[in-house]
């Protein structure tokens, strides 16, 4: 019956309840908005991460003592029982050109064959990198799959000559497509990856031809942490027993740091999203602080035809999560179609889901805020004197 | 049965006392038609505020059946309200934006009668003052008469042992008066117990008695 009677009242103004109605909206729309794009991005990052194998450690070296790793000397590390595969990786962006096209930016990784394996990187067309081109400085490449279409046309590039930084190197072969392109990028946009021999990158980009940074694999799935344990021995042994010399992460350990970030990220924009309800909240309390002033002669009637505080009460604190929990509702709608609309301009890389979770919180947050703002024009609707109340007009 | 015994009122209004109710007494047996006249400011309005329990006396005893309301709770007169009073106001105090059966309705939600039986009883007593066919129309299409006959349908409709009416015509033309005094004494030959407060002799004759207020005491009666 109260909410019928709110029901009622909230259509009979309803103008005045659409713009009080109005702060929630926005307030849901944004909460529930920013926190799924926020999570839809989180998703897909983990995904790339995670699609990149759990089974891989990055060794970054800070401190070299003035004895740096040399290349030959992760033939060494590869020897030990827990490691199964290392290979260096130094990148930098170059100017790549193929034909008569214009220059365009392209990250080139210098690396060597288990490098691919590593990655779980697959050859579509021609060969990988060979030990013999890592020796003679070969000035060949491999092309990702994406970039041999966008930079040569087709993806059987093998074969072709591409120019990077105006030298030309030789393709030997193409990676297979992948399901999702590692080059994330919001704009949709194709990263161009070339992947040349670690030697020749150091003398292209003239960085140093000693090893800063290398991937390592471990044997198998169940003993990372063992080669984690081989590689730390390894590697305290050559760094005089310094520990900071250098840093090795493991591919969990960044998706928890990423996903960490994204939490306090989301925390952050859905702390400002409740402020933004939380203004909802006050602008329903003043609309119904005027509707009871404004009923003051129905509440006088209702009182003394029998309404007690209890009742009176009820019926304006419903009303007043009526339009919250509407607003919130309403929002939610809104806030699917604008997820929809968002879905098509940013196009394959990810897609913006509703987050149920947070379309839920939001709501029950709407409930809360038209209870609590509520309260107070209830209470003194409820406490109005039935004799000055009905002599109101 | 309804008995005063030196019931006393003061409002404050600044420094001011103002003595609203001056050791009034009187009594008004049920199935009575009573009606108290007196000029404004006799008192007559805080008379009928604190016999339809909006208010409280400050001095003196008032009994409505038997129960001394003196000291109740503004809760407690509300429950003495919704079983006992039924209200018929001068300017009708209808909910505009209800219809006339819901406006009828309304203290029996109050009295938490279940739907189908309140609504049986709404029409009963929308049907008793020849008001059926406009159970759906709102009150600002109706006549004055004709809200006012609604407002005596929703007090009907709660079985009241008290109708209690304050200028229930003064809003009224003499004509359309007519009707609704007829009403009061259609009512009154059902055995329901009512008061009317006025100031219009010729209303005020149409009760049994009559009770003459002056100065915020019950001077006499004929």
């Amino acid at each position: 019956m109260a909410w019928k009677m709110a029901w009622k009242s909230v259509l009979a103004n309803k103008l005045r309840s659409f713009l009080s109605i109005l702060g929630i909206l926005i307030g849901v729309i944004s909460l529930v908005v920013l926190v799924s794009i926020v999570s839809s991005a989180t998703g897909s990052i983990t995904d790339t991460i995670s699609s990149l194998g759990t089974d891989l450690l990055s060794v970054s070296i800070t401190d070299d003592k003035e004895n740096p790793l040399r290349l030959a000397e992760l033939d060494t590390l590869m020897e030990e029982d827990d490691i199964s595969l290392a290979a260096p990786l130094e990148q930098t962006s170059l100017t790549a050109k193929y034909g008569y096209t214009s220059d365009e930016s392209a990250v080139v990784y210098g690396t060597t064959n288990p490098y691919f394996s590593i990655q779980g990187l697959t050859l579509g067309s021609g060969r990988l990198l060979l030990q013999t081109d890592v020796d003679n400085m070969s000035y060949v490449a491999v092309l990702s799959y994406e970039t041999a279409v966008e930079l040569v046309g087709r993806p059987d590039a093998t074969g072709e000559t591409v120019y990077l930084d105006g030298i030309p190197f030789l393709v030997v072969g193409v990676l297979a497509e992948e399901d999702s392109s590692s080059g994330l990028s919001l704009s949709g946009e194709t990263t161009l990856e070339v992947y040349i021999p670690y030697t020749t990158l150091s003398r292209v980009s003239g960085s140093s031809r000693y090893v800063s940074r290398f991937y390592l694999s471990a044997a198998d799935d169940t003993s990372l942490e063992r080669a984690e344990l081989a590689a730390t021995t390894f590697l305290l042994e050559r760094f005089d027993q310094d520990e900071d010399a250098f840093t090795i992460m493991d591919q969990s350990a960044i998706e928890e740091a990423m996903s960490s970030v994204t939490d306090t990220l989301s925390l952050m924009l859905g702390g400002i999203a409740a402020i933004s309800l939380f203004v909802g909240g006050i602008g329903i309390m003043n609309i119904m602080l005027v509707s009871v002033t404004e009923r003051t002669r129905e509440i006088g009637i209702r009182k003394a035809i029998g309404a007690d505080l209890t009742d009176i009460m009820v019926q304006f604190l419903v009303e007043a999560l009526l339009i919250s929990v509407l607003g919130g509702l309403m929002g939610l709608g809104m806030s699917w179609v604008i997820l929809q609309i968002a879905n098509l301009f940013v196009g394959e890389t990810m897609t913006l889901r509703l987050n149920l979770q947070v379309a839920w919180l939001a709501v029950g947050f709407c409930a809360l805020i038209g209870t609590i703002f509520g309260l107070y024009p209830a209470m003194k609707a409820a406490r109005k004197d039935p004799i000055e109340a009905l002599r109101y007009s | 049965m309804i008995v005063f015994h030196n019931v006393t009122k003061r409002y404050y209004i600044g420094q001011n006392v103002v003595q609203a109710l001056d050791r009034a007494s009187l009594y008004i047996y049920p199935g009575e038609f009573v009606s108290i006249v007196g000029p404004s400011g006799s008192g007559k309005s805080t008379l009928m505020n604190i016999i339809g329990c909006l208010d409280t006396a400050d001095e003196g005893e008032y009994l409505l059946d038997g129960q001394n309301i003196g000291h109740y709770t503004q809760r407690q007169l509300t429950h003495i309200r919704r079983r006992k009073i039924g209200f018929i106001f001068q300017s009708f105090n209808l909910i505009g934006k209800m219809t006339a059966l819901e406006n009828v309705e309304l203290p029996l939600i109050y009295q938490k009668v279940p739907r189908k039986e309140r609504q049986l009883r709404a029409m009963e007593a929308l049907r008793s003052v020849g008001l059926l066919d406009r159970m759906n129309h709102r009150p600002s299409e109706l006549s004055g008469g004709q809200q006012q006959r609604i407002a005596i349908a929703r007090a009907l409709a709660t079985r009241p042992s008290l109708f209690l009416a304050d200028e229930p015509t003064g809003n009224l033309d003499s004509r359309t008066s007519e009707e609704i005094m007829s009403l009061f004494h259609r009512l009154h030959e059902d055995g329901n117990t009512i008061v009317l407060i006025t100031h219009d002799t010729e209303v005020s004759l149409q009760a049994q008695r009559r009770l003459h207020i002056r100065d915020g005491r019950v001077v006499h009666e004929d």
